[in-house]
């Protein structure tokens, strides 16, 4: 692991690519938060399948594998794949699951045709479009790793400028559009960037792993945070994480695509995400019920105790324990605590309730009325 | 046309019906996505079965890859009731790890299995014919004909056994709760067939075009009809189409017959979504025209209805009063005159006998809060033509 660390500021192939995947890491994770928040996390998916035709045309009109025109003919064809979804949302009653799925298996099934276009024609090396389809973040370029570089700061640009508007717009769409914010031109210019995003990632990890890029750091950085600025810049870590980790990885070990090993760290880190994070976490959650549960059987007993002690002239008048066996929720543990913080006092097998038990319970009753 | 091709189409035809039948069910269920997630994530159960079978088209390959596909949807549902993440994302998240996972196995053993991704993700439905099952010397047919005919029969036995169980908790999960058939067991049982269909149908059209056949007819039927049973026969009509006139037109290009059959899919579609005769676009079109004509229409009579004053009657004086431009007034006055709603004299609106009734009873319906019946008078006045 250390070696292969090592290895990205010690080689400069590696360290290019290095510096690829963490940009587009970084600026997956910050716009993935805009879809992830927008409830259009598949979006991606059927985004970045539906490039593939025009990548494929591009290359068959250029004739050329140059990245550039590779990446306006996937733009575009995203593009127009994303006004298609949008319609047949918005102009008929199919819901967005049916219209993504429809616009993604299409588009990527004309993008097959026109490949095997491409396989006829007698000089093409054909190896080259592959890679549009798992990624091969080997073949990053200085030239492409600069493009990432001005394209991410485009996007952050706009990000900050329209800040105040997506949030308004995230949260309360409604509201935003009432107090005249256009929120379709905003929806339109954060889809725009998701494409960016996504077209950029084609060619690094491909396809089908892009939404994962895309969604990954934004769920994970969901967990730990309420704030959209800090989820943004957190998600913009966590992609650049894995971005860096799965190269180092993959250079470090040959046959080892890094693609699927920048989803895999990126997956480790939703899970650690999912467990940890404090408050939403899993295991936060399980702690707190588990203290909850123990918490409102505690109340039972107390409540149960201070029942049979009204029922008496004196209140305090102590009961033997085995009386409580003929009723439930009471352990032995729970009777030790309750002893312990000062609710009940027992000797030698007789329990009777203190001064602030009888207090709080009275009054708590009194409230209740 | 020679048998192989005759193998094909039929091939092509029975995933086509398979998947357009299970189509429906997924689509009205709002589940369309999980077919795209469990055709990629399949991949892992397929690397491992290999690894166990060393054949493609082993029994045990299709049950360890259908059992990934459950598994898939297993995981989607557990991180969505954490309540940490929304469906989408659970499912957006979950496949394209289980893909990785299947990649990062086939590249790390790269020399112990023969396995291509493309061919997995793409298919090829031209190679099919020639992977035949031949019991003692007698040549039986293609293998995938048998494994998609099965799988298709068990579709139809079971959608037939449960058909009403189906349709009651695609619509009314609580309702088939409260029946007394569980809406999860359903779900599984849904979710069991769809990954056996995808993982049968996968090695002879590849995984794309399962995702097409499943979400594309189901959804070209959903806007031709809204009935179950329609929308069932119509789906699978709509695939069995498609599949062949793919294959033609593959045949015809010769380019690969799982894109083209996507691609005749995606212009049926566009067919439909343009032209369906209710729910298309051009039949929305129209009626969204017709009921602007209406209401117009309507603001007309009532303003000539409610006054007496010449001036206010003057054709020139809409412009003003109903904030109408000079055309759309000139249309809509030679609509009503058409219609005899109402009469022009010298530039002056008066209103019909049958205007003037029109208006009366409108006016009245909505005094008394029931513009509901407008729509009926509507129907019996001016629709009539």
């Amino acid at each position: 692991m250390w070696d292969s660390l090592k290895l990205i500021f010690t080689d400069y192939t590696v360290g290019v690519i290095t510096c690829g995947t963490a940009l587009l890491g970084a600026i997956s994770g910050m716009l993935g938060c805009f879809a992830v928040l927008k409830k259009e996390s598949l979006l991606g998916d059927a985004i970045s399948h539906a490039a593939l035709p025009g990548i494929v045309l591009a290359f068959l009109i250029t004739g050329t594998k140059s990245s550039s025109g590779l990446l306006i003919g996937a733009f575009l064809s995203a593009l127009l794949g994303l006004f298609w979804i949008r319609k047949i949302v918005t102009k008929t009653h199919l819901k967005t699951d049916t219209a993504l799925g429809l616009v993604l298996s299409v588009f990527f099934g004309f993008g097959m045709v026109l490949l095997t276009f491409i396989q006829k024609m007698p000089d093409a090396n054909q190896a080259g479009l592959d890679k549009f389809l798992f990624g091969q973040a080997a073949t990053l370029m200085v030239e492409d790793v600069w493009m990432m570089g001005a394209v991410t700061t485009l996007s952050l640009f706009v990000v900050i400028l329209f800040w105040k508007e997506f949030k308004i717009m995230l949260f309360d769409k409604d509201y935003a559009h009432s107090i005249g914010i256009k929120t379709k031109l905003l929806d339109a210019l954060v889809s725009l960037l998701i494409v960016v995003a996504i077209v950029l990632g084609l060619q690094t990890v491909g396809v089908i792993l892009m939404s994962a890029i895309l969604l990954a750091p934004a769920a994970a950085a969901r967990q730990w945070t309420n704030s959209l600025k800090n989820m943004v810049i957190l998600a913009g870590i966590f992609g650049a994480l894995s971005g860096i980790t799965g190269t180092a990885i993959s250079a470090s070990s040959a046959h080892i695509p890094t693609g699927p090993v920048i989803v895999m760290v990126a997956a480790v880190i939703v899970i650690i995400s999912l467990i940890f994070s404090p408050e939403r976490g899993y295991l936060f959650k399980q702690i707190k019920h588990r203290r909850n549960r123990n918490d409102l059987k505690l109340k039972k007993t107390l409540q149960l105790m201070y029942n049979i002690a009204v029922s008496h002239k004196n209140v305090y008048h102590p009961h033997s324990v085995k009386l409580l066996n003929n009723f439930r929720g009471y352990s032995k543990k729970s009777i030790q605590q309750m002893q312990r913080d000062g609710w009940i006092s027992i000797t030698g097998g007789m329990w009777s309730i203190t001064p602030k038990t009888f207090e709080y319970i009275t009054q708590s009753k009194q409230q209740q009325i | 046309m020679i048998l192989p091709q005759i193998e094909i189409q039929i091939i092509a035809a029975l995933v086509a019906m398979a998947c357009s039948i299970l189509g429906v069910f997924l689509v009205l269920r709002k589940m369309a996505m999980i077919s795209d997630a469990i055709s990629h994530s399949i991949l892992p159960g397929i690397v491992v079965g290999f690894f166990i079978t060393q054949d493609l088209n082993a029994p045990l390959l299709i049950f360890f890859a259908a059992l990934t596909g459950v598994i898939t949807v297993i995981l989607v549902e557990y991180i969505q009731k954490t309540e940490l993440v929304k469906e989408d994302t659970a499912i957006g998240l979950v496949f394209p790890v289980l893909f990785s996972l299947g990649i990062i196995l086939i590249t790390k053993n790269a020399s112990d299995i023969h396995l291509d991704v493309d061919a997995v993700l793409l298919g090829e439905l031209a190679f099919a014919p020639f992977d035949r099952i031949v019991i003692n010397e007698i040549d039986l047919g293609p293998k995938s004909l048998w494994v998609i005919g099965i799988i298709l029969l068990i579709i139809i036995i079971l959608v037939g056994l449960f058909y009403k169980e189906l349709k009651i908790s695609t619509f009314d999960p609580s309702l088939a709760a409260a029946l007394g058939f569980s809406p999860v067991l359903i779900h599984y049982g849904l979710m069991t067939v769809s990954s056996v269909t995808i993982v049968g149908a996968f090695d002879a059209v590849g995984a794309i075009l399962v995702v097409a056949l499943i979400i594309a007819p189901a959804a070209m039927a959903y806007l031709l009809t809204e009935k179950l049973k329609i929308m069932l026969v119509l789906s699978v009509l709509v695939g069995v189409i498609a599949a062949i006139t793919g294959y033609q037109l593959a045949h015809l290009l010769d380019a690969s017959i799982a894109g083209s059959i996507a691609t005749i899919l995606g212009l049926f579609f566009v067919l439909v979504y343009l032209f369906a005769p209710k729910k298309g676009i051009v039949a929305r079109y129209y009626r969204t025209g017709r009921q602007h004509l209406e209401i117009s229409l309507l603001s007309l009579l009532l303003h000539i209805s409610r006054h007496r004053e010449k001036e206010e009657r003057h054709v020139d004086h809409l412009q003003d009063h109903l904030n109408w431009n000079k055309s759309k007034a000139k249309k809509l006055l030679h609509h009503a005159q058409e219609t005899g709603l109402i009469e022009i004299q010298n530039q002056i609106i008066s209103l019909s006998p049958k205007g003037k009734e029109f208006a009366e009873a409108s006016i009245n319906f909505i005094l008394e809060n029931q513009e509901h019946r407008i729509a009926l008078l509507k129907r019996e006045l001016f629709l009539k033509q």
